[in-house]
């Protein structure tokens, strides 16, 4: 995997102690993540999602993401070619810089996932003058 | 995979060969036109599936927009062309990019004659769905039995 440098300030991810409520498939989504200035950018695919179904929560700095996707065609469909299924989105990530949790923010757009968290004012970097005598 | 051709076209073979195209693809990137620029980029994963009346031919493309999109049906050879604008960030840090970037072709044969005239494609939150009416000849038809 390129361009994934720096120590990583989000890691362990991965579905462990939940187990989905309903039945199905469940997906990973892919997902980019960009540490700016002063906010994590959250990019995930979530194609087929409706807007009222994705559901984002932040809590002890554990970042989850699960959509909900309807099925869009009958079950017992016959494909010619079959490459993907549909179902449910569910990933979780391990965020360990300190956010401002009231300020994260979420926008859904062609099937694009957004989420802005911005970095707590204590962590956000500073530049400190450097006065010559 | 599921297996449902009705269509001499659609022998496993043909399957195979398109399972392993889209292997080298997704491994070189390397349509006939685009070689090395492309280098692993994926191409888009589609399902197809028959209807009496048309081929419906779905792809998953989240962030693509319409104007990024170039569907085009030659013969019976669909192609979905994606233009992806360029999105890397400088000055940022990414700790994953999973993502597909950059331009990618795909190129289906289709088992059966279309209406290249009446082909219809939708993109609805980030799902691509192209509808492709058969032609006359290739509609099934209902034969009356004639009593006496």
């Amino acid at each position: 995997m390129k361009s994934e440098k720096g120590n990583a300030k989000i890691k362990a991810e991965g579905n462990a102690g939940r187990e989905p409520t309903r039945p199905g498939r469940c997906y990973r989504p892919n997902v980019d993540i960009l540490e700016r200035d002063d906010e994590l950018l959250v990019l995930a695919d979530v194609p087929g999602a409706g807007r009222e179904s994705i559901n984002v929560k932040f809590e002890d700095g554990t970042l989850e993401i699960h959509a909900v996707v309807p099925a869009r065609q009958d079950e017992g469909q016959d494909y010619l070619i079959q490459e993907y299924g549909v179902g449910d989105y569910y990933r979780t990530f391990q965020v360990s810089e300190a956010i401002d949790a009231e300020k994260i923010s979420a926008a859904y757009a062609d099937g694009v996932l957004t989420l802005r968290l911005p970095k707590a004012e204590a962590v956000k970097p500073r530049r400190i003058p450097v006065s010559t005598a | 995979m599921r297996r449902g051709f009705q269509h001499g076209l659609w022998n496993p073979f043909q399957q195979l060969r398109n399972e392993m195209d889209r292997l080298l693809t997704d491994f070189f990137g390397a349509t006939t036109e685009e070689f090395l620029p492309s280098m692993f980029r994926a191409q888009p994963a589609v399902n197809v599936w028959e209807k009496d009346d048309a081929l419906i031919v779905e792809s998953e493309i989240p962030g693509v927009k319409s104007e990024e999109l170039e569907i085009s049906v030659t013969g019976n050879q669909l192609s979905i062309r994606i233009n992806r604008a360029e999105t890397s960030e400088e000055g940022v840090t990414y700790h994953r990019r999973e993502r597909p970037v950059g331009a990618v072709c795909r190129v289906l044969q289709l088992p059966v004659e279309v209406d290249a005239e009446k082909v219809e494609a939708v993109l609805r939150d980030g799902v691509l769905t192209i509808t492709l009416p058969k032609a006359e000849s290739a509609k099934p038809r209902k034969i009356q039995v004639a009593g006496n």
